[in-house]
């Protein structure tokens, strides 16, 4: 018999609940309208299979059951038909989100932090598949791909927790097989994790998306005069005199940073793509909806 | 206190500090600025980035400067510096201050005692002892120098005279002594000033002050060609310069006022500006002095005397025995003419000699006795004016027949003419348009001075020159000789109206106006006044001012004649036994010169420059630098970004002097809100409108009427008017209705110009008005009913096109409905419309003409459609209309008509555009 745990603290429990709430319905409604706006309808395979919609008919070759011939269809012929219908098999996406520290950013107030962007698009996707019938799952929080709506609260629900690390890193270990991923990150800290977690992820036969979410400060880098620059959590620093200098080499590393990533991408089928948090959500959210669908 | 050029300092150590300029610039430029913390995660990809070493970590050099600046100006600040510092020259022994106390130095006689005050403080200052002296009124013996602290009290006791100073180069001559001299020179050449220059310099140093400003004075009136002319004058000629002069004197009530006014302009390179001041008699007589206004000056001020007084004319008649009418006098209409601007004489002509008047008119006198002849024609050449009259005795005599009269400027033809009589060819004479050597020249000649009957001159070589007036034939009418000073002026008509109506037209008094000026009495000969004793009788002072006169003695009358103002004889008004002299600071031949100094002379202007302590000035200039110093800090270390940038330009803002913005008062192009409200309804959907006339009842009717035709349009057509509205055309814009209805009553006041203004801007832009004259059961359009009449009045003044009664074809007749009647509560086919241009040609199968492209401005006619149309409140037709199913019909048709009318308005030539179907369907291939 397990050890009973500690009856909680009634008011830290509710406490917790209701920060709980404070973050997450809005995320969940947000992402929700994001995935309004892009929904296109049920997301069939278009090629025949297990499912309910109607897909063709084909005359009958053998092999075919007897009673898979559609009689209604082949009594208007000569010939017998057989009535097919659209694979509609769900899959599984793992999604995984930086929650760091480093995208807990925001340049200014009218741009959202890139964590919120990345999390709302995580679960637009989320809902988007789960309304296309597809598992969904959310690597390094314990939840395995599923479906349902209650999938959706407890992805929504573990977005809301954000990591102190400085810097996120993912990992293929929760991967199913054959199963596709999706990696938001703004992958400005060391790749080389990433990098073994996409060849570990080709091993295993799974494509997905590289999600880069940037903040538009950290393109254009504006900065001038004597300047120390620190991570979100203060522990990489850099002291410049003259900041000004180091925009061309900055932008360089950038430039080289998103080469890695989209050759890394390419290398292994993955498909790469950079999102700004000072353009629209349902640009990404459709390009990714449809890399999705693009690759299978 | 260390000097340099106009700066001085009172703490010179303190500049030393300037020195350590240099030391700061050094330390300044080796402080990096402080750095800035910001968290970026593009931070892991700089890492490992290096600064070029520049000299990115050094201040750079123009934040420099400006902190440098900073600390002079604090430096040099609390180094106390002296704008203009007082340096007191060293001097020694006594001290003159020479004024010349003339009428000159009236306009700035404050500024001239300020600075003679600042001098003698110097010299108290100095322990020198000092002697002020105005030259106008020099110390007898010696120079009373004394403390000069004693002549600092009593300075204001000092007047400047209204005359200038004489004798001064002798009284100069006469001082002995060492002393130094400081000449407040009133700017004027004077002839003694050299020898006073030379003199004052053989006991000392002469420094000269004097001011900048112009010097000007006016001369005296005087008569000219029957204007008034003045003349400003002034001591330079450079640069142009505008005067006002006006005229003073006592107005009916005996209180001194100004009586006119006009200005003048000194032409550049010119020292005298005339004026010719036309004024009528009645107001020339009453004016006592005229003034340079805004000057306070002795020269500023001319006072008048008999110099524009009335003239003393003497009236001799032909035919004074003759017992007659009042109005058939010779002289009666003279009489009228001359007695409100002159003195008339009576008496035989040897008496009235005695009296020598200005004029003599001798009015139909044909010859005078032979002694008589004499005496007159010697006054006439000291100037007197003989006027004749012609007459029925002139032309019975032989006066000037065949051989020249003195007297007469012409020779006659005997016998004279008669024109426009009962006998005799031909109209009474006009008058010729007076030629410019005319003295007429310039009086209009009014169209109905006739003349009928006159004498003739001779044919003569000099006759065109002595012709100053002729009639419309060319016949002198009035011709003149200049005989010594004087002249001998005949008219040829009669002095009243029985050769003509001349005598009757105030060209007739003009004319006489004209003539009688010409003489004046020049000023007074030492040889005329001589023996006669004159005594002041008011007082110019150095100001300008008049006083009265107090116990001045008399002044002999050769005297005055030759006086020059002085202490004995000083500027006023003399009175004599029957006139008035007026002797002013200005004589005729005045003339104001600079004063020319010699080089080795310092001439300095009275401006005291006075210290000024910059102190101030310089702690607010740096502080001013530091806070650009913060700016530019926060700039170099880029955190002047965005809002903080705008926040802290804000904050600096403040600080500076806030300079007076006036916010625009919405004066032009605002509109009031009754205006916007109006504009409102106006606008918001289709608004039939009708012009108020300002009679309740036909407003009321148009009101109803336009109501009925909105009605009609709402449920028949896509045109949904509301309300109709009643417009002033005085007060509301007209540009938001497409269509006004104006009701023409025959008692409707006439718009103002500005409301034509609108009506026709209106009109040009698209806008219809139909006139309604409401009584075509009573006239044809044309005809004379008072509201035709009155419509004729009103649209005079609108830019109409030519119109023409309604044709078939017109787009009024098929813009909605097909009509061919237009009636209203009257049914004629008088309408008129725009005519259309006179090529318009109907093209082939066509049933109508290519017609004008615009909507007709107007439609005119007298249906009264306000009545047909008219509905009242509960919806029930006001009028009724003919008789019973016609009448119906004709007010269907009316309706029909209104509906046209707007939908013509509304959309122009539409319907007009028909005549393309067949061309357009063509094109089609249908």
């Amino acid at each position: 018999m397990s050890v009973t745990p500690a009856p909680r603290d009634a008011a830290q429990l509710r406490s917790r609940a209701e920060a709980l709430a404070e973050t997450f319905p809005p995320l969940l409604a947000g992402a929700q309208h994001l995935a309004q706006s892009v929904l296109l309808g049920s997301h069939g395979r278009r090629r025949p299979g297990q499912g309910d919609e109607f897909w063709q008919y084909r005359p009958v070759m053998t092999g075919d059951e007897s009673r898979s011939i559609d009689w209604r269809r082949s009594g208007r012929s000569d010939a017998h038909f057989v009535r097919q219908k659209e694979w509609q098999a769900a899959q599984s996406v793992m999604l995984w989100v930086d929650l760091s520290r480093s995208m807990a950013f925001a340049s200014n107030r009218n741009v959202p932090e890139k964590r919120h962007r990345a999390c709302e698009l995580a679960l637009a996707l989320a809902i988007l598949l789960n309304h296309g019938g597809e598992r969904v799952g959310l690597s390094d929080h314990d939840l395995p791909p599923r479906t349902g709506q209650l999938q959706l609260l407890r992805i929504a629900q573990a977005l809301g927790a954000y990591g102190t690390e400085e810097y996120g890193a993912p990992n293929a270990r929760e991967m199913p097989a054959r199963s596709r991923a999706v990696f938001v990150s703004d992958y400005l800290g060391d790749i080389a994790a990433l990098r073994d977690a996409l060849t570990a992820a080709a091993d295993r036969g799974v494509s997905g998306i590289v999600l880069q979410v940037l903040d538009p400060q950290e393109e254009a880098f504006p900065f001038d005069g004597r300047t120390i620059f620190e991570s979100m959590g203060g522990a990489v620093r850099h002291e410049t005199l003259k900041a000004g200098d180091l925009r061309s080499r900055y932008l360089d590393r950038l430039a080289a940073r998103k080469a890695e990533l989209a050759d890394l991408a390419r290398r292994t089928g993955w498909q790469y793509h950079v999102h700004h948090t000072d353009t629209a959500a349902t640009q990404a959210l459709l390009w990714c909806y449809s890399a999705l669908e693009r690759d299978h | 206190m260390l000097v340099l050029g106009p700066l001085g300092f009172t703490a010179p150590w303190l500049l030393l500090g300037l020195i350590a300029l240099p030391i700061l610039w050094i330390i300044l430029r080796a402080v990096p600025p402080a750095p800035i913390r910001r968290r970026f995660p593009g931070v892991a990809l700089l890492l490992g980035l290096r600064d070029d070493e520049a000299q990115s970590d050094r201040t750079p050099w123009w934040l420099l400067l400006l902190r440098c600046l900073a600390l002079a100006a604090a430096i040099l600040a609390f180094a106390g510096p002296v704008l203009n510092p007082d340096a007191r020259e060293p001097g020694t022994g006594p001290l003159l201050v020479l004024m010349d106390g003339g009428w000159a130095d009236a306009r700035d006689w404050p500024r001239r005692l300020d600075r003679a005050e600042e001098a003698l403080a110097e010299a108290a200052r100095d322990d020198r002892t000092a002697a002020v002296v105005t030259l106008t009124d020099p110390p007898g013996d010696g120079l009373p120098f004394r403390a000069a602290g004693d002549w600092i009290a009593q300075l204001p006791g000092l007047t400047p005279q209204a005359w200038l100073p004489e004798g001064a180069a002798e009284w100069a001559d006469a001082r002995d002594g060492e002393f130094d001299t400081i000449w407040l020179s009133d700017g004027l050449d004077h002839p003694w000033r050299d020898d006073v220059l030379a003199a004052l310099e053989t006991h000392g140093t002469v420094r000269v002050f004097q001011s900048p400003r112009p010097i000007r004075g006016l001369r005296p009136a005087a008569f000219e060609d029957g204007a008034i002319a003045l003349e400003a004058i002034r001591d330079r000629d450079d640069g142009l310069a505008d005067l006002t002069i006006t005229a003073h004197g006592l107005d009916p009530n005996g209180v001194d006022r100004e009586l006119a006014r006009q200005d003048i302009a000194f032409e550049d390179g010119a020292t005298e500006a005339p004026l010719a001041l036309s004024l009528p008699p009645e107001l020339r007589n009453r004016i006592t002095r005229f003034e340079i206004e805004g000057m306070r000056s002795a020269a500023a001020v001319s006072l008048t005397d008999d110099a524009l007084r009335r003239r003393e004319v003497a009236l001799i008649a032909g035919r004074d025995d003759r017992e007659g009418l009042e109005l058939l006098s010779s002289t009666h209409y003279l009489e009228q003419a001359l007695a409100p601007v002159a003195d008339l004489i009576d008496g035989s002509l040897s008496d009235v000699l005695l009296a020598n008047p200005d004029v003599i008119v001798l009015a139909d006198v044909a010859t005078l006795p032979a002694g008589q002849a004499e005496a007159v024609r010697d006054w006439v050449e000291t100037g007197g004016l003989l006027l004749r009259f012609a007459g029925p005795r002139v032309a019975a005599s032989d006066v000037a027949q065949g051989q020249d009269d003195p007297l007469m400027p012409v020779r006659l033809r005997a016998g004279g003419r008669s024109i426009g009589g009962a006998m005799s060819w031909g109209e009474p004479k006009t008058l010729r348009t007076f030629t410019e050597t005319s003295p007429f020249y310039g009086l209009p000649v009014p169209l109905d001075v006739s003349v009928s009957a006159q004498v003739m001159a001779e044919p003569d070589p000099a006759l065109a020159d002595r012709t100053i007036a002729s009639l419309a034939d060319g016949t002198p009418l009035v011709t003149r000789e200049r005989v010594g000073q004087g002249q001998v002026v005949l008219f040829h008509v009669t002095a009243n109206a029985e050769w003509s109506n001349l005598p009757l037209s105030g060209l007739f008094v003009s004319m006489l106006e004209r003539l009688a000026v010409s003489t004046r009495p020049a000023r007074p000969t030492a040889e005329e006044l001589a023996g006669t004793t004159w005594t002041v009788d008011s007082v110019l002072d150095a100001f300008g001012r008049i006083d009265e006169a107090g116990t001045f003695p008399g002044v002999p009358g050769e005297v005055l004649a030759e006086a020059v103002p002085s202490a004995e004889t000083p500027p006023g008004l003399y009175a004599g036994e029957d006139r008035r002299v007026a002797l002013n600071v200005i004589g005729p031949e005045t003339i104001l010169a600079p004063a020319i100094w010699p080089d080795r002379i310092p001439v300095e202007g009275f401006a005291v420059a006075a210290e000024r302590d910059l102190k101030g000035w310089l702690l607010s200039l740096a502080v001013v630098l530091l806070a650009i110093d913060i700016l530019a800090s926060l700039l170099i270390a880029g955190r002047l970004r965005g809002a903080r940038a705008v926040a802290t330009l804000l904050a600096l803002a403040l600080l500076l002097p806030v300079t007076e913005a006036r916010a625009q008062d919405g004066a032009t192009g605002a509109s009031t809100p009754e205006e916007e409200a109006f504009a409102l309804a106006s606008t918001m959907d289709v608004v039939l409108a009708h012009v108020l006339t300002g009679d309740a009842e036909v407003d009321r009717v148009a009101e109803a009427g336009l109501r009925g035709l909105s009605q009609t349009l709402f449920a028949r057509t896509s045109v949904e008017p509301t309300d109709p509205i009643g417009v002033d055309l005085e007060t509301d814009e007209l540009a938001f209705f497409p269509f006004l209805y104006w009701p023409v009553t025959p008692d409707q006041p006439t718009p103002s110009d500005a409301a034509y203004a609108r009506l026709d801007t209106y009109l040009r832009s698209g806008g219809m008005i139909l006139f309604d004259t409401r009584d075509a059961d009573v006239t044809s359009y044309g005809g004379a009913s008072p509201a035709g009449v009155r419509l004729q009045e009103l649209a005079a003044p609108l830019d109409i096109p030519p119109l023409e009664r309604l044709p078939e074809d017109h787009v009024l007749t098929r813009a909605f409905y097909l009509t061919q009647d237009f009636p209203g509560r009257y049914n004629s086919r008088d309408v008129w419309v725009e005519a259309a241009p006179a090529d318009a040609q109907a093209m082939e199968g066509m049933p109508f003409r290519n017609l004008n492209d615009n909507v007709t401005p107007v439609v005119i006619g007298g249906n009264d459609w306000a009545a047909a149309w008219a509905v009242d409140e509960a919806g029930g037709r006001m009028f009724p209309i003919g008789r019973g199913y016609a009448g119906e019909r004709q007010r269907e048709i009316a309706l029909r008509f209104g509906v046209n009318l707007v939908m013509h308005v509304l959309t122009g030539n539409y319907k007009s555009d028909q005549v393309h179907v067949p061309a357009l369907l063509d094109r089609l291939g249908q």
